[in-house]
């Protein structure tokens, strides 16, 4: 059974005789004990809210969130907030993107991380402070001792992030999530951190839940990993086969948008083109249709169901769409381009081939 | 933060220097003056000029402004021109009443306003919330003195509550010690004094903190909807919290920043408002004394009055500044 099992999570803000707006429109996933997880995706596509939901840390007013989320057999979503209190910092913590305006400006460092370990694990006075100054120790935050006793603004960004981990795995939660916990560092310090991350997670078996819209942060953490469009996931699978063969056309675009080092000077990068939209509704057909180098008008035929590529598909490796991509992403396609062929002309070969329906796929296409 | 203090302090020396060249010559230029409120109607030209020659008035302004600055550094704010007695025997005869006056409205402004601000933005669109914003509209546009009309008229006259002026029933048993009516009773062991003083303060107390109180509860409205909305209030309840703790230390400890720096803006308008909510009261503070040697061009007893004020404003200003380096360490003094 999965340390936490995500069931068509549903997320509707809707104010005062505004229209509602769908964050999170159904997303499904599985974290398994120990396992990374990543949940990737362009800005607005969800990822956020869906950890927010998961945390119990929406608004009360004007949201709802429907649909369920298992967290060892009980479901997060339907827990009253006193519950999800006393689960919040020990069987879940979360680590938030910007370190500046995540810790509180008016009290000092040794305080934050003290009140997580007086109210879960009792501890108080000197055994907290002890006990807090081994923490900082721990995520490698030099003089701890010295450490407690500054504010905020007194720490440096990546210290600043550190002393938030230290205050997410203060108590060994089993589930960490991290929203986008490197945006706001810069490129040095986001290694750093993801490296301790990494170590952490490690040492203490923690399930890490890591929302981000960096690849390369996936490709260096995740086992997992689920795209996420306009908040439903489109494809999620194992990273290594997510990378090699990417099926959704979104996910074929982000990883073909990324900028190579070995591409030919002055090539151009390759968009996905067009912009998220929060009108589309996935009822009337992919939302990602309008922005598709592949879209057809069986796309438009209801939702897609998000399901295995085909009878031989890497276990695990699920599609939402229709005519997915069956060319494995590679370095050839992007040289081609570079060559001078024109990007359509590259988007014209697997656009014959999808037309087919997903089943029927040839089998060299699913390669590994 | 000595330093600091002794810093501030000095800088005070020029403001308050360039304040009183500005009030003299402009409490000099208005029209009317001293001698003609002294002779009143019946007042010649020639009695006009022979008082003010034995006032010195009829120098030119500087010379005046000289002598009366001499007199300053000697710390003698000169004699009323009205009543011919020291300007600071008038003034510590009167002051502890407006002080006491000031800090009720003080303590009501504070002691509702914050809990008000707090839970209407806590609640925010309940009816809390819309009462709170609503009467806060109503206290800073009704004229204070209206209000002590209306106060009055309700529970002094026809509920009978608490008296309808005064600062202490007539016939009651109270040694003066400090002039300060409730410390008073209570350091004599004549509580019942100090109670019967604590009921004639409610009423103006209740209308000179109207204004203040109005702008306490937006104030701290508009803070703490702003504080809730903070990434660190939710990293607080992303740590389980208990919800106490995430509101007194996460919540209202940042949201108290900008009330503090209102309150003391408020504080020093108190004294200043104080002289409406006097009157209406008869109320024997600072304020109808004030009143009264506006329209006698009283010079000598209006320059004190508002060097006065102007000094309690800056000093309160000092105060938040450092009560501000308490509560944020950000700026804090190294």
């Amino acid at each position: 059974m999965p340390l936490l099992s995500v069931d068509e999570l549903k997320v509707t803000f809707a104010g005062h005789g505004r229209r509602a707006t769908t964050a999170v429109s159904g997303v499904s996933f599985d974290v398994d004990e120990g396992q990374v997880v990543g949940l990737v995706g362009e800005s607005g596509c969800g990822k956020s809210v869906t950890s927010l939901a998961l945390m119990g840390l929406l608004p009360a007013k004007g949201v709802r969130v429907e649909g369920r989320a298992d967290y060892r057999g009980t479901d997060l979503l339907s827990l009253s907030p006193s519950r999800l209190r006393d689960l919040r910092g020990t069987q879940l913590a979360m680590i938030f993107q910007d370190p500046l305006s995540s810790l509180n400006p008016v009290v000092p460092i040794g305080v934050q991380v003290t009140e997580i370990l007086s109210r879960h694990r009792g501890l108080r006075g000197q055994a907290a402070r002890d006990e807090a100054a081994t923490l900082l120790d721990r995520v490698g935050i030099p003089d701890p001792r010295r450490r407690l006793k500054e504010y905020p603004h007194q720490l440096s960004g990546g210290m600043r992030q550190r002393a938030l981990i230290a205050m997410a795995v203060a108590c060994a939660p089993r589930l960490l999530i991290a929203d986008e916990p490197t945006t706001a560092l810069d490129v040095t310090i986001q290694a750093q951190i993801l490296e301790l991350l990494k170590e952490l997670v490690d040492q203490q078996g923690t399930a890490l839940l890591m929302i981000t819209h960096d690849l390369g942060v996936v490709a260096g953490l995740c086992d997992e990993v689920n795209v996420l469009y306009a908040g439903k996931v489109v494809e999620s699978a194992d990273r290594r086969t997510l990378f090699a063969e990417p099926a959704h056309p979104y996910a074929h675009g982000l990883l073909n948008s990324i900028p190579r080092l070995d591409a030919p000077r002055g090539q151009p990068l390759n968009p996905v083109r067009g912009s998220i939209n929060d009108q589309i509704a996935w009822a009337d057909g992919c939302a990602f249709a309008p922005r598709c180098d592949f879209y057809t008008l069986d796309c438009l035929q209801g939702t897609p169901e998000l399901g295995p590529l085909n009878a031989d598909a890497v276990a695990g490796h699920q599609v939402r769409c229709v005519n997915p991509v069956r060319e494995p992403l590679a370095v050839t396609t992007l040289a081609e381009v570079g060559a001078g062929g024109d990007p359509p002309a590259e988007a014209a070969a697997p656009k014959g081939a999808p037309k087919t329906a997903p089943k029927a796929a040839p089998k060299e296409e699913t390669s590994e | 933060m000595l330093r600091l203090v002794v810093r501030r302090l000095l800088q005070l020396i020029p403001t308050l220097f360039g304040l009183t060249v500005l009030l003299f010559i402009w409490i000099h230029r208005l029209p009317g003056g001293p001698a003609w409120a002294l002779l009143g109607e019946r007042g010649n030209e020639a009695a006009r000029r022979q008082i003010e020659e034995q006032l010195g008035l009829d120098e030119p302004l500087w010379v005046q402004y000289g002598r009366w600055l001499r007199r300053l550094l000697q710390l003698d704010l000169g004699n009323s021109i009205k009543t011919g007695q020291p300007v600071w025997e008038e003034f510590t005869l009167r002051f502890p009443a407006t002080v006491e006056l000031g800090l009720t409205a003080l303590v009501f402004a504070v002691v509702i306003g914050i809990p008000l601000g707090y839970f209407a933005a806590r609640r925010r669109g309940s009816w809390l919330d819309v009462t709170a914003v609503s009467g806060s509209l109503v206290g800073i546009c009704v004229p204070v003195f209206f209000l002590a009309m209306i106060l009055r008229s309700i529970f002094a006259v026809n509920l009978g509550w608490l008296p309808s002026g005064g600062r202490l029933t007539t016939g009651i048993d109270a040694t003066d010690v400090t002039g300060f009516a409730v410390l008073d009773g209570l350091l004599t062991g004549e509580f019942d004094a100090s109670w019967d003083a604590v009921q004639h303060l409610i009423l103006p107390g209740l209308a000179l903190a109207s204004i203040p109180l109005a702008v306490v509860v937006r104030i701290t409205r508009a803070s703490v909807l702003e504080v809730l909305s903070e990434d660190y209030v939710r990293t607080a309840e992303s740590k389980g919290l208990r919800k106490s703790v995430v509101r007194g230390r996460h919540v209202l400890r940042n949201a108290l920043l900008p009330v503090v720096t209102t309150v003391g803006l408020v504080t020093g308008s108190l004294l200043s408002g104080a002289v409406l909510t006097e009157s209406a009261f008869s109320f024997g503070g600072i304020g109808s004394f004030i009143r009264q040697a506006i329209s006698d061009r009283d010079y000598p007893v209006l320059m004190g009055f508002i060097l006065f004020i102007a000094l309690v404003y800056v000093l309160i200003n000092l105060l938040v500044d450092l009560t501000y380096g308490l509560i944020d360490p950000r700026v804090r003094v190294n």
